[in-house]
């Protein structure tokens, strides 16, 4: 009976997202004030009733309900709690269902926080999103209903949930992911509305932007965490393995942040107004493509769920549906967006537009390099893959030349930037990274690489470049926390994000070009030496866990004379599924972690097992988080909140909305 | 020319040339780095040649694993029910690596017919066959429902004691 409370309640949502993807957009075309003024309510219905779907699908898991088909699959009565309610994610049809909700409660935030945009874009805006989350809805009933149930004899005991996924990552990683994913619909339904409307000023620019800053922080988390987990957990050993299932929300990601530069140029200087739009569409369609991806049953891999053609051709119509409409709406009122203003050819707008070049060039190179085996192979019918040496070939590279001109952008100016300005900014900033890259290797390595040197003088880059910026900005004030505190919260979110990416460059750099590692074979007692690391194995035991048996293996570290942590990695047999498990051990450290991975045990109890030492790796996802918080911090600017406040009392005022344009309250712009 | 458009044609050979670079480059990169994947028919066949990098897919052989005890040297025997190819690899097998399973190897054929493999991938997955492998049992006529039987009677088999 639950259950089909929950099926009820998800064809309850559908119909109210009917309702939402046209009467509101309708309204807005003909001014109907009451059909417009529907959107909101009609929001909060369909969030309450996915909300509702979601509770029931974790009901039914925390009561082991078994006849639901969805939970029989992916539960078994041994399964701690925690793992149980987040097993609604563990499989197709309840991630979907996250999916949709997520998008729902982003729906619910625009509702709520659009106070002060006219009523007739926030009609647009939801309605457009009410049509993309009735496409969500369909899918789900249709193809994947998480509600079905196995009649007339449900199983005593389910299949257990996969047990790669019995992990604490796994409890946070996808909703982040998705809830990051979802968000560039926002941004895309901003872009849509204004597509819609004909009003294509930059005020659709101004109102995404908080939106879509959050939206590409939350993203940012959701990619590293996600391969912070696979570090850890899978046992891939690396922290990215170019899989092409973690392709595509980098490809959404890479999207994402040309956006949010181009958004920036669109608000400030009225320019750029097609591209952006055309990257809002990019960013959306990049993370409808990786749904895509993983539900069409294309790939082979750990994300990929039970493939099923039905699936795949749904989403397939939803991707032609929903892009290739806006594409044409996009091609019918890309002539009507003018710039206001000029530029010249050395200017701030010229730097963010070959940011924007270089970042689309590269989601352009992952993409093929994604896409490419799955067409030859429906071309040809032969098999092929494209390893890491590609990705890696093109992708850094871009991402050097990217990191240089990231250097030059914020101390540049807009408008016009004289060469000699640059010249003089950056001279002895460029010769100190250069300094500090050749100096430091030498100095901590004893010898000269150019790995390390490159990216040195890469960060040092980023970083000194930035404390010049920010000098140069506070030096005409009278007192140090004066300046500091002239600076908007945006420039700061820019600066950390921008500084971010100096950390992941170095923990990227080092961890790839200096990390070591051994697969030996040790009897008890054994020592074998890894870098300046000692690692003994001083022999195993059993253990047991709460749905699990495992081998324990100890192993003693000295560096130097120092004696570290012991670590304690595991052989485990899940006993629902009988299915075996690596669990490896970690010392994380700030500039180093140690980690050690099983394997078989053979003759004379000695015991074969691969250990790492990587260098800095920690830094990879310092970095991110840098850059997730200047997402965070840019979004959450007084300046949008301002800026509206001034504008409705304008508008009340005047009786319509007015687009007030860019009042230069960011210091430098 | 007036001005503006100096402007325009600059910013568009700029991007040309950009993307000129960036295509050359991907191209390249593509060349160098595609793994083209083979049946153990295909192999047995003589369709590779020696030295060339390639993905191998099939089932591992009941019955043919041989791990050295003194190292971490494993030789195995993949077959798509037609031909054997053997294996040698030196390494810590995956987790779901088990003698009648399905896996892909990546690596080269040496001269004398052993495919040295550098990289060992076994599903994530006991219920869900690679696509590799599917193909290159399909390709032998082999039917692959027959052989989830096998690989679910082999996984429970080789369950450890404890």
């Amino acid at each position: 009976m639950i259950p089909e409370l929950g099926h009820f309640s998800l064809i309850l949502a559908f119909c109210l997202s009917i309702i939402l993807g046209t009467l509101p957009i309708i309204g807005a075309h003909r001014n109907n004030l009451l059909w417009m003024s529907l959107a909101r309510p009609l929001t909060a219905g369909v969030f309450v009733f996915l909300a509702i779907c979601i509770a029931i699908l974790a009901y039914s898991f925390a009561v082991d309900d078994f006849s639901v088909q969805f939970v029989a699959q992916h539960s078994n009565t041994t399964l701690p709690t925690h793992f149980k309610l987040t097993a609604v994610w563990g499989g197709h049809e309840g991630s979907f269902l996250l999916w949709t909700f997520m998008l729902s409660a982003w729906m619910l935030a625009v509702a709520i926080f659009s106070k002060s945009m006219p009523i007739d874009f926030v009609a647009r805006v939801l309605g457009v999103l009410g049509f993309l989350i009735c496409g969500y809805i369909l899918f789900m009933l249709a193809t994947s209903n998480p509600f079905a149930r196995i009649v007339p004899l449900p199983p005593v005991n389910g299949a257990d949930l996969n047990t790669a996924l019995q992990d604490f990552a796994f409890i946070i990683h996808p909703p982040t992911l998705y809830m990051g994913y979802v968000g560039f619909s926002v941004v895309f339904a901003f872009a849509i509305a204004a597509l819609l409307s004909g009003k294509l000023d930059s005020a659709w620019a101004r109102w995404s932007r908080p939106w879509a800053n959050a939206a590409w922080a939350i993203l940012t988390v959701g990619i590293a965490l996600g391969s912070w987990w696979a570090y850890y957990e899978l046992g891939w050993g690396g922290y990215w393995g170019w899989d092409p299932v973690e392709n595509p929300p980098l490809i959404s990601w890479l999207f994402g942040t040309a956006l949010i530069h181009s958004l920036a140029v669109t608000e400030k200087r009225g320019v750029f107004k097609s591209w952006t739009v055309l990257l809002a569409i990019l960013a959306f369609s990049g993370s409808l493509f990786g749904t895509f991806i993983t539900r069409s049953g294309l790939l082979t891999s750990v994300h990929a769920f039970a493939s099923d053609p039905a699936r795949g051709f749904f989403i397939l119509a939803i991707l032609g549906i929903t892009v290739g409409g806006s594409l044409l709406l996009y091609a019918f009122r890309a002539p009507l967006m003018k710039s206001e203003v000029g530029f010249e050819l050395l200017s701030r707008e010229i730097f963010i537009l070959t940011n924007n070049v270089i970042l689309v060039v590269a989601a352009a190179s992952v993409f093929l390099g994604t896409v490419f085996p799955m067409a030859y192979q429906a071309l040809t019918g032969d098999l092929l893959s494209i390893g890491p040496p590609y990705f890696n070939a093109v992708f850094l590279p871009l991402m050097a030349l990217l990191v240089f001109f990231l250097g030059i952008g914020p101390i540049s100016r807009w408008k016009r930037t004289s060469l000699s300005y640059l010249i003089q900014q950056l001279t002895k900033v460029a010769i100190a990274s250069v300094a500090l890259g050749i100096v430091i290797p030498l100095i901590v390595l004893l010898e000269f690489s150019l790995v390390a040197t490159t990216a040195i003088t890469l960060a040092a880059w980023i970083s000194l470049s930035m404390i010049k910026d920010v000098l140069s900005k506070i030096s005409n004030k009278s007192g140090l926390m004066q300046g500091f505190r002239a600076l908007s919260l945006s420039y700061y979110g820019m600066q950390l994000a921008h500084f971010g990416m100096a950390v992941m460059l170095i923990g990227v750099a080092m961890a790839s070009g200096f990390g070591s590692e051994k697969s030996v074979l040790l009897s008890p007692g054994q020592s074998i030496d890894l870098g300046d690391y000692l690692f003994t194995y001083n022999g195993s035991k059993s253990v047991t866990g709460p749905n699990y048996i495992a081998q324990e293996a100890e192993m003693s570290v000295m560096h130097g004379d120092k004696a570290l942590e012991n670590l304690y990695p595991q052989n485990r047999v899940y006993l629902a599924t009988r299915t075996p498990s690596t669990e490896m051990a970690i010392d994380a450290g700030f500039t180093r972690d140690l980690f050690v991975t099983l394997g078989e045990e053979k003759e004379n109890n000695a015991l074969s097992m691969t250990l790492y030492v990587k260098p800095f790796i920690r830094w990879v996802w310092l970095g991110s988080i840098f850059m997730a918080l200047g997402g965070l911090v840019a979004a959450g600017d007084k300046r949008y909140r301002r800026l509206r406040r001034r504008q409705t009392e304008k508008a009340a005022m005047a009786g319509k909305a007015i687009n007030a344009t860019e009042p230069g309250l960011q210091a430098g712009s | 020319m007036k001005p503006h458009r100096r402007k325009k044609l600059g910013i568009i050979i700029f991007i040309t040339v950009g993307l000129s670079l960036a295509i050359g480059l991907t191209v390249f990169a593509l060349r160098q780095n595609i793994n083209m994947f083979y049946t153990p028919t295909q192999v047995a066949d003589g369709e590779v040649l020696v030295g060339e990098h390639f993905r191998i897919g099939g089932m591992v052989k009941q019955g043919s694993l041989e791990e050295d005890q003194q190292s971490l040297k494993v030789k195995f025997i993949t077959t798509d029910f037609v031909s054997d190819v053997p294996v040698q690899y030196e390494g810590i097998l995956p987790d779901l690596f088990r003698e009648g399973q399905g896996l892909v190897a990546e690596g080269v054929i040496d001269s004398t017919g052993i495919f040295q493999a550098s990289r060992v991938l076994a599903k994530h997955d006991e219920n869900y066959m690679s696509q590799e492998v599917k193909a290159a049992l399909d390709a032998a006529g082999s039917s692959t429902e027959d052989h989830t039987a096998v690989v679910r009677e082999s996984l429970t088999r080789n369950l450890p004691e404890n």
